[in-house]
């Protein structure tokens, strides 16, 4: 009678087997067991880029107007002056207040001058003193009873999108695919092939572009924590836009991915020791860090070597990464930047798979 | 295949293969029978893991034919690596692996052969099971070695200086394990720089050097084919009295004597004629004895016969 359920679990459960044991399933296990076992890696894949992000957003933040420090010599002076909420006021005596105003404490005292008139003072070389001399003044005379001829109100712009923080997620998540494609094939292949592992499995039947293909679905499954994570964080605590569709933004993320993989591939194809790989990714990677417009717009450099920035891969794809976060763009109107993208891929990975050193 | 005659384990003929300006192989020939242990014997740099990673499909020969368990492996490559077993002399695993994990993925690319669990049993790793390879001795890495190149249920097995660099105890475990899959019937080549080791392992040994099989036979019929059946070592006489050889090179029962690192070695012949005679000798020339050992000719012996040297120049 139980029969039928109890064959129909064997089935489920060899076919479970049978998948558990495939030699793909066990190369990309072993590529992640690899990769958690090395706490290392875990810390400059995933929790660097957020340690960065969060410094420089920090950083960076658009603050709210300053309060300014200023000092007055009278208690009349200094309770119209208080009117003004962008100032913070003291009272001084005369003499305390000039030496808190050498000092840097205050960036102007105010004092009274003969009759009615007073007397500020400040250094005109320091923008804080010159916002100080206006703020005080329009205080001091609205105190006086002034009245602005002409009405005005303000009307204040900070909108997600266009401040630092927003210009650098995307630049690190680019910059951080870039170092997990290139730094996981490089030292693990190059590793492999030093401890004459990579000689070891050739002398197995196993088949030579599952090694290789299981790199390629490591990355794929390591790519949903990677800028999830990143992406995550810029949102939840910075309210970075993610304006594109998100399906769009996986699928440029595996495009990135897979171009940087296939330069990490090629830079990996014959070296035979950690330095000498080393040597070459940091050669390839130096020009991108700098000139690809991670922390800063690459529109910066001279117009002779934009065409050169262009066409890097590290460029595409924060190029792209923008376009898709900050302002909407779908994968048409990035085609630009994916065939340059897929060019790379194409090129390195049949030169790789060409010169690939298996011993 | 013809059924009546099984083919050769391992055929090799006239093998060459050159690097630069070093000949690692030399015109080899070998022929290993199916169910035999045979061992690749030679010092350090003798061609012993050219001809092996040869035999292996590793390595391209400039010329010469291999025939291994009757298949080529321009035309069967396929076929070959289900059906051997292989360890290199150099294989580091992967560290942050366990055995387990390991045995696992070289499982994987086999079509048949024992559960990972069941070879981990064979070669007494059950204790390590769930242990990081990093955390293995010499002796244990070498058995998993030896492990993953099981997993295929082999008909041929390739182990390439499989003791070397471990304590006496582990060695002989190894040998255990070895004898055992003899037992079973497989065919091993091994490479080996262990006069010892070849001498207990295997049927048939030949002796390389400089990429050359200098001597071709069974263990016992290569020491008996030196002539010599002991060797007598001594050290005798101080600073101030050398030792005159000469005489020492006639003296009865003796074939040869020659001084090296201020002792001398005596092929003898006759050890119950030479002892007395060498005795004799000294108390003429009046050179007290320091110390005395014979032995057994052994492999080693062979090769020093055969080449002036020793296999492991320490
Ligand atoms: N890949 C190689 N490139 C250049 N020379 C090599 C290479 N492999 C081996 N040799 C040389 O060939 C000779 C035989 O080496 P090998 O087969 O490793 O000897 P063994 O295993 O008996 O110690 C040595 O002189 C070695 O230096
Ligand atoms: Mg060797």
């Amino acid at each position: 009678m139980n029969s039928a359920p109890a064959a129909a679990h064997t089935q489920t459960s060899t076919a479970r087997s049978r998948f558990a044991e495939h030699p793909l399933t066990q190369l990309t296990l072993v590529r992640f067991r690899e990769f958690l076992r090395e706490p290392e890696a875990l810390f400059w894949v995933f929790v660097f880029p957020i340690l960065l992000a969060a410094g420089l957003g920090l950083a960076f933040r658009n603050r709210p107007p300053e309060v300014l420090q200023i000092g007055a010599v009278t208690p009349r002076l200094a309770r119209s002056l208080r009117a003004e909420k962008l100032l913070s006021v003291s009272e001084f005596s005369a003499e305390g207040g000039l030496q808190a105003l050498r000092s840097g404490k205050i960036a102007l005292l105010a004092a009274p001058g003969s009759g009615s008139a007073i007397v500020y003072e400040y250094d005109d070389t320091n923008p804080e003193g010159r916002t100080a001399k206006m703020l005080a003044d329009r205080a001091v005379q609205r105190a006086a009873g002034r009245v602005d001829p002409v009405g005005s109100s303000d009307r204040i712009l900070r909108e997600p999108g266009s401040r630092y923080i927003d210009f650098l997620i995307p630049g690190l998540l680019g910059m951080n695919l870039m170092g997990s494609g290139i730094w996981g094939m490089g030292f693990t292949i190059v590793d492999s092939r030093r401890k004459k592992l990579i000689k070891r499995l050739v002398a197995t039947p196993m088949p030579r572009h599952y090694y290789l293909l299981s790199f390629g679905l490591s990355r794929l499954l390591m790519l949903v924590v990677e800028v999830g994570v990143l992406v995550g964080f810029g949102a939840l605590v910075f309210k970075v836009p993610v304006r594109g569709s998100l399906l769009d933004l996986a699928v440029l993320s595996l495009i990135s991915s897979l171009a940087f993989g296939a330069v990490g591939l090629l830079i990996a194809s014959r070296a035979q020791t950690i330095e000498a790989v080393s040597g070459i990714m940091n050669v390839v990677m130096m020009p991108m860090w700098i000139l690809s417009g991670v922390f800063f717009s690459a529109q910066r450099f001279p117009d002779v070597i934009q065409p050169v920035i262009h066409v890097l891969p590290l460029t595409a794809v924060i190029d792209a990464l923008r376009a898709n976060m900050l302002q909407g763009a779908g994968l048409v109107q990035l085609a630009p930047q994916l065939a340059i993208l897929g060019c790379w891929m194409v090129v390195c990975f049949t030169v790789a798979l060409k010169i690939f050193r298996w011993r | 295949m013809p059924e009546s005659a099984p083919p050769a384990a391992l055929r090799i003929r006239n093998l060459r293969k050159t690097y630069k300006d070093v000949v690692a192989a030399d015109g080899l020939d070998l022929d290993v029978p199916v169910g035999e242990c045979f061992g690749l014997l030679g010092p350090n740099g003798a061609g012993k893991t050219t001809t092996i990673e040869i035999c292996e499909g590793l390595t391209a020969p400039d010329s010469g034919d291999v025939e291994v368990l009757g298949l080529h492996w321009k035309t069967d490559s396929d076929k070959l690596r289900q059906r051997l077993g292989i360890q290199l002399q150099e294989t580091q695993l992967s560290e942050k692996l366990t055995v387990l994990e390991t045995l696992c993925l070289f499982r994987s690319f086999y079509h048949q052969g024992p559960p990972a669990e069941e070879i981990i049993g064979l070669v007494q790793l059950e204790e390590k099971r769930d242990s990081r390879i990093g955390g293995l001795s010499g002796g244990q890495k070498q058995r998993l070695a030896l492990a993953c190149a099981l997993v295929g249920e082999p008909e041929l097995l390739f182990l390439d200086e499989p003791t070397t660099g471990l304590d006496p105890q582990a060695r002989r475990q190894l040998w255990e394990l070895i004898e055992q899959l003899k037992l079973a019937g497989r065919s091993i080549v091994l490479t080996t720089h262990y006069m010892d080791e070849a001498e207990r392992l295997c049927e048939h040994v030949a002796i390389m050097d400089h990429g050359k099989t200098i001597a071709l036979g069974t263990p016992r019929e290569l020491v008996a084919s030196i002539g010599v059946e002991h060797v007598v070592e001594f050290s005798a006489g101080g600073p101030g009295k050398p030792l005159d050889m000469e005489p020492l090179k006639h003296l009865e029962g003796i074939r040869d004597a020659k001084a090296e690192n201020g002792s001398v070695l005596m092929q003898a012949t006759k050890l119950h004629l030479a002892v007395p005679a060498l005795l004799a000798e000294l108390d003429r020339q009046q050179i007290p004895l320091t110390e005395l050992r014979t032995h057994s000719a052994t492999l080693e012996d062979v090769f020093v016969t055969l080449t002036g040297r020793h296999l492991r120049d320490e």
